[in-house]
């Protein structure tokens, strides 16, 4: 496993993109067949299921450590990864275990329905067996991620250098159904088990954001606007009866929404379309919140198909009964996609995206500045004669999202993050002023320079009211603008507001703490749909 | 036989011995300071008299001035103030280290200022002192801090100049220029030429006036051509990280040296290209036989892990408070670095 080992630790040392491809390409060029089945296998979800529980996992690591519980839970809130914590903990290697990646796999497999003293055998043996780096690894192999930073792209990439088979290609073969036991990674990246031809995606078109006045993009006559929808951007394939979804990643996810395939399958004709994948419930757009729920799900349950159902917004069509119609103006195109549309019954979560009416300019800043109220993050304008871009190209789509909220909150609690952020206190929760006391509004976790993050963390060290676990109530001083693009009423939250996306804006040094919003100013925010 | 309080007394200055009216590495201004080693949250300007080993004296004047009213001893040789018998034991944390003992009437009080009891190429090891209270430090007080041999150490780094020079890359090692500097130049000492930052540079000087003697180096300095360069082994303080001294250099690899480097996710947090644990500070073991071997039958634990280690040592049977202080990596890295910037280019 040293060959693994020594990958996972160039990879995780590393936040350059290009230099994790390389040190992935230099391990497909000299790792074994079966290892690198299995790398691709652990990096796209194929895991097998997990042999040994976490909680099995701590309780040895204590027997053997001879640690109180609470020490345990103190190093590994300071590491922020059990696997890691473990690896740590335990004492120097006793013997040398020095076995592939496939043979770890292999008997880590057959564990699964051994009874518990065999696995706990099995467990202790490794651990004494192996250097901390690799005692970490297998760790990880029993069942965590790796949260080293490579997503199935910057796999596909790597692959993509090392092979020169188009990427895309890559994608669909590495998803598509495969075992490591009755393939060769050359059969895999040639793509024996799949149909290329049936599922190839298109670049898809991306706009700017708009860096000019209205009146300067000329007639209105010349230009159609809809919603900017917030959900994900997804490309449907349907050719020769078979139906395929890609993401804007590039990354193929047809499986995670089984309900679009079902509505899709009613069309006859074969075609691919962008669009945006939505939560939908009652014909209303659901928050993004909503979404995340059912997004890089490796099974989807009965009962998150029913409580976050699945809709699409049908914007653009690509291809048409087997012709690239890129090259049409926006316009024949709309109409294409119209005409298919209309041809069929549809159910009520797949549509068109509907087009805004307007003669003038001036129109549309009321209805941007609604778009909220239907979950819309602002508006897109695309240029009539438009043909569907590769990439993104200025001038022809322009979205015009609304502004975000912006509130000024206290901190009154930071935990540590986790991965890269496990060192730092980087997420926190906000607080604003109900009455004489505070009431929590928001948790969030980005906008800060690493540096800013390194002075709070520093701060919450100092002024942290309790000395143990994971979670620091600090005294509340630290004031920071929160921008968020919602705010509804709810009854889940203590505050009686749900905010959506919240973020930090900036770090208000200048602003002391009895100048923050109450809770009575951010609910004047919300609007009335 | 006296009693504690006549030989200690935390105060809002620093620990201050009453019977011999003078401070321990105090962090305000004060008449006498007792100094452990030269480290800028332990030795701190202003002091009207320093009093510190002999291989920590030129150190001292280094970094405070020329001018500083400073006297120093050898290592466990003792001087008498007041009546407080006092001397100075190795602490093995970086060159000049030591732990304070303090004896007034049988009594005695052990300060280590901060220590490291895994011997290394370079300083005068850490010696265990017997007493009866113990002021120890906690910066890695944690089980999951525990160092390896400096041989395998050795060798890490050794494989990593190796992968660097294969791939034409210069390897450049950051670490503090007091202790860390010098550990690092020991650990590397023969394998290829080595460049020093100028702030590493002079404090070496210093170290050499003492006496004491260091492996080679050279100066590191902006006129050097690169192709001198090219490929071979420098060492730096952090604070260069991100300055044009550091682009300048050709194709440079980066590492940082430091016990947090332990965690994964403190050596992802800088964009650097390695991080090795490589720490001037016990770990966790360590801690718990310098304790243990002190035999002290009260224990206060300082800057890093306090409330941790003081609650797993009465846990374990023996006495320890926490006590806050104003010393650490952190009040250390932001002194060091004010002093490094200065320098860096």
């Amino acid at each position: 496993m040293k060959l693994f080992s020594e990958l996972i630790s160039a990879i995780e040392i590393t936040n350059k993109t290009n230099a994790k491809i390389e040190a992935l390409v230099q391990y497909f060029k000299i790792a074994p067949d079966k290892d690198k089945l299995w790398l691709i296998a652990l990096f796209t979800g194929k895991r097998p299921p997990r042999p040994v529980k976490t909680s099995l996992m701590k309780t040895w690591c204590m027997e053997i450590t001879n640690l109180p519980e609470w020490l345990f839970l103190e190093s590994y809130s300071t590491v922020g990864d059990l696997g890691e914590t473990i690896a740590l903990l335990l004492p120097e290697p006793s013997h040398t275990l020095d076995l592939s990646l496939h043979e770890w796999m292999t008997k880590l497999k057959a564990l699964k329905s051994k009874p518990e003293t065999n696995k706990k055998a099995f467990v202790l043996d490794a651990w004494s067996g192996l250097e901390q780096q690799e005692r970490l690894i297998f760790n990880k192999l029993i069942g965590g991620s790796f949260r080293i930073g490579v997503s199935k792209k910057t796999l596909v990439n790597a692959l993509a250098k090392l092979t020169n088979i188009d990427a895309n290609q890559l994608m669909h073969s590495i998803i598509g159904k495969w075992e490591v036991d009755s393939i060769t990674f050359d059969e895999l990246i040639k793509g024996s088990h799949i149909n290329y031809d049936n599922s190839k995606p298109y670049p898809f078109c991306l706009a700017y954001s708009l860096e000019k006045e209205l009146l300067e993009l000329g007639e209105p006559n010349e230009w159609i606007v809809e919603q900017k929808w917030d959900g994900i951007r997804g490309q449907i394939v349907k050719r020769n009866n078979e139906i395929y979804i890609w993401s804007r990643g590039e990354e193929l996810v047809t499986k995670q929404f089984p309900e679009l395939v079902d509505a899709i399958s009613n069309f006859k004709d074969d075609f691919v379309i962008d669009g945006e994948i939505l939560a939908m419930k009652d014909n209303d757009v659901l928050l993004f919140n909503d979404l995340q729920k059912r997004l890089n799900r490796k099974n989807v349950t009965n009962k998150l198909l029913e409580e976050v159902p699945i809709g699409f917004y049908a914007y653009d069509i690509l291809e048409f009964d087997g012709k690239d119609i890129r090259g049409q103006s926006f316009e024949q195109r709309r109409m294409q996609l119209e005409s298919i549309f209309n041809s069929v019954s549809l159910p009520e979560h797949i549509k068109l995206s509907f087009l805004v009416e307007f003669n003038e300019w001036k129109e549309l800043h009321d209805i941007r500045n609604n778009s909220r109220a239907i979950n819309s993050e602002g508006l897109m304008l695309k240029q009539k004669r438009s043909p569907y871009h590769t990439g993104r190209k200025k001038g022809d789509w322009w979205k015009w999202k609304v502004d975000p909220l912006t509130i000024d909150a206290v901190m009154i609690y930071a935990q540590k993050g986790s991965g890269r952020r496990s060192s730092k206190y980087t997420d926190y929760t906000f607080a604003v002023k109900k009455d004489d006391a505070l009431v929590t509004v928001a948790k969030a976790y980005s906008g800060l320079t690493d540096k800013e993050i390194t002075e709070i963390s520093q701060w919450v060290n100092k002024n942290a009211i309790e000395k143990f676990g994971p979670v620091r109530t600090v005294k509340p001083h630290l004031v920071f603008e929160i921008a968020f693009e919602g705010i509804a009423l709810s009854n889940r939250h203590k505050s009686g507001v749900a905010l959506r996306f919240p973020r930090i804006n900036r770090w208000r040094k200048d602003k002391p703490v009895d100048e923050i919003d109450t809770i009575e100013t951010v609910k004047q925010l919300i609007t009335a749909p | 036989m006296s009693s504690e309080k006549q030989l200690i007394k935390f105060t809002k200055k620093g620990i201050y011995c009453p019977q011999g009216k003078f401070y321990l590495d105090p962090w305000y201004p004060v008449d006498y300071a007792i100094i452990s080693h030269g480290h800028a949250d332990h030795a701190r300007w202003g002091m009207k008299r320093y009093l510190c080993t002999d291989n920590s004296k030129t150190i001292l004047q280094h970094r405070l001035g020329a001018d500083i009213k400073i006297e120093s001893i050898p290592y466990k040789q003792s001087i008498t103030i007041n009546g407080v018998k006092i001397s100075f034991h190795p602490a093995g944390h970086v060159i000049g280290s030591a732990q304070i003992r303090l004896e007034y009437k049988g009594y005695v009080v052990v300060f280590t200022g901060d220590y490291k009891t895994q011997p290394d190429f370079i300083t005068t090891p850490f010696e265990s002192v017997k007493c009866n209270t113990f002021i120890t430090e906690s910066t890695f007080g944690l089980p999951i801090y525990n160092w390896k041999k400096e041989e395998i150490l050795q060798q890490e780094l050794h494989n990593w100049v190796k992968t660097n020079q294969s791939n034409n890359r210069t390897s450049v090692f950051l670490g503090y220029s007091l202790g860390k500097a010098q550990r690092l130049l020991s650990l590397l000492e023969g394998y290829d030429d080595i460049f020093l930052h100028r702030s590493i540079y002079n404090t070496n000087e210093a170290i050499l006036n003492s006496g004491i003697t260091l492996p080679n180096a050279n100066l590191w300095s902006a006129d050097l051509n690169k192709k001198t360069l090219q490929n071979k082994i420098i060492i730096a303080p952090p604070a260069i990280l991100g300055s044009r001294m550091l682009k300048r250099l050709p194709n440079p690899a980066t590492a940082v040296c430091s016990g947090w480097m332990q965690v994964r996710g403190n050596r992802r947090w800088q964009a650097v290209d390695a991080g090795f644990a490589v720490s001037d500070h016990a770990d966790w073991n360590g801690l718990i036989s310098a304790v243990k071997a002190s035999e002290a039958e009260q224990v206060y634990v300082t800057h890093g892990s306090q409330a941790v280690f003081s609650k797993y040592l009465n846990e374990i049977g023996i006495k320890a408070n926490e006590l806050i202080t104003e010393y650490g990596d952190e009040a250390l890295a932001k002194a060091e670095t004010e002093t490094e910037k200065a320098t860096a280019e």
